[in-house]
């Protein structure tokens, strides 16, 4: 009888797996266009929730502009003429790496003249202190180990 | 002294970056279409199905395109300066009824007032994507000859009425 038990159970167990394996089964009707489609989203904001890509947000609009990447991509467009589709409409600000041209300049170039402004800082600082010290630091004179000596000697008597 | 007063410079430096910053609106976000043509496109209207309007039609004057819908909350907001605006009859406003449901939008001019000339129903919203509508509302203005002069994001004020709309309307009325 438990042998029985055993095997039914085991056969069970069997049948759920293979019901999880057919419902696991891609969703997507062309996996390609939805690479493709993921592969562009995730470069693109979402507008509503400005924080999220395309790719990751569940906003309507996200949605809307989803359907429309893969309909360009089903059309054969580029991923580059699908990115200009949607700059045309809502500006550079759709796009996570802005281009590079006159007014993102700044943007792009920014921080590393703020990084050569602080390494050029750093070393005027550290050159200027090593001089201070050096200074500092010199040994004493002949004359002024005399006079030293001559002083603590004083003190002693 | 110098080295006390280095940090506080920086500090300051740093809170008048942040205080420009944290008054900017990110939502604002300047949009590519003006200057441009409005985007052409045929739909039907909300109030006579079976007629269609396209922007074409408003060659030669100078109008508003309001895109709005009845699930919009902050289109409530801006809708009593539309209505009076209308009243004035200052400029044509037409409708974009985004991505909303007949019977809900004809019942919400019901109960709001309808200001406009007409509007257009874009129901599964391929046309807001085209004028690059990201929030409603949103509201265009197109000159004579079809460009999209200026675009507001969200409802509009009675500032944004006074200080952008009705002047540049009322310039491009002239030209």
């Amino acid at each position: 009888m438990s042998l029985l038990r055993v095997w039914t159970i085991a056969v069970l167990i069997g049948l759920t797996f293979a019901a999880y394996a057919n419902e696991a089964r891609p969703l997507a009707e062309d996996e390609a266009v939805e690479q493709r489609l993921n592969h562009i989203a995730e470069e693109l904001r979402c507008l509503v929730c400005q924080n999220e890509s395309l790719a990751g947000s569940r906003a309507e609009l996200a949605q809307d502009l989803r359907r429309e990447v893969r309909q360009l991509i089903k059309q054969g467009k580029t991923d580059q003429e699908i990115k200009d589709f949607l700059v045309s409409r809502y500006g550079d600000f759709v796009l996570y790496r802005p281009p590079v041209k006159p007014s993102t300049w700044l943007l792009w170039i920014g921080p590393f003249v703020l990084l050569v402004a602080g390494i050029a800082g750093l070393l005027i600082y550290l050159r200027r202190r090593s001089r201070r010290l050096e200074q500092e630091e010199k040994p004493l004179s002949a004359e002024e180990r005399a006079r030293a000596r001559a002083l603590l000697e004083d003190g002693e008597s | 002294m110098n080295r006390f007063l280095w940090p506080l410079v920086l500090f300051i430096v740093l809170v008048g970056f942040l205080a420009v910053g944290l008054r900017l609106n990110p939502r604002e976000v300047p949009s590519p279409l003006i200057g441009k043509p409005a985007p052409a496109f045929t739909l039907p209207q909300l109030h006579a199905p079976e007629q269609s309007f396209s922007p074409e039609q408003m060659k030669g004057r100078v109008w508003l395109l309001n895109v709005w819908a009845s699930w919009c909350v902050s289109c409530r907001q801006e809708h009593p300066l539309l209505v009076e605006l209308a009243r004035q009859n200052i400029a044509p406003i037409v409708g974009l009824d985004y991505k909303d449901g007949r019977d809900d939008a004809l019942a919400w001019l019901r109960q709001h007032g309808d200001p406009y000339d007409l509007s257009a129903m874009d129901a599964d919203g391929r046309v807001g994507i085209d004028y690059g509508v990201y929030g409603v509302p949103e509201t265009y203005l197109i000159d004579k000859q079809g460009i999209i002069r200026l675009k507001h994001i969200g409802p509009l004020t009675p500032e944004v009425m006074q200080q952008k709309v009705l002047p540049l309307l009322r310039e491009l009325e002239k030209a």
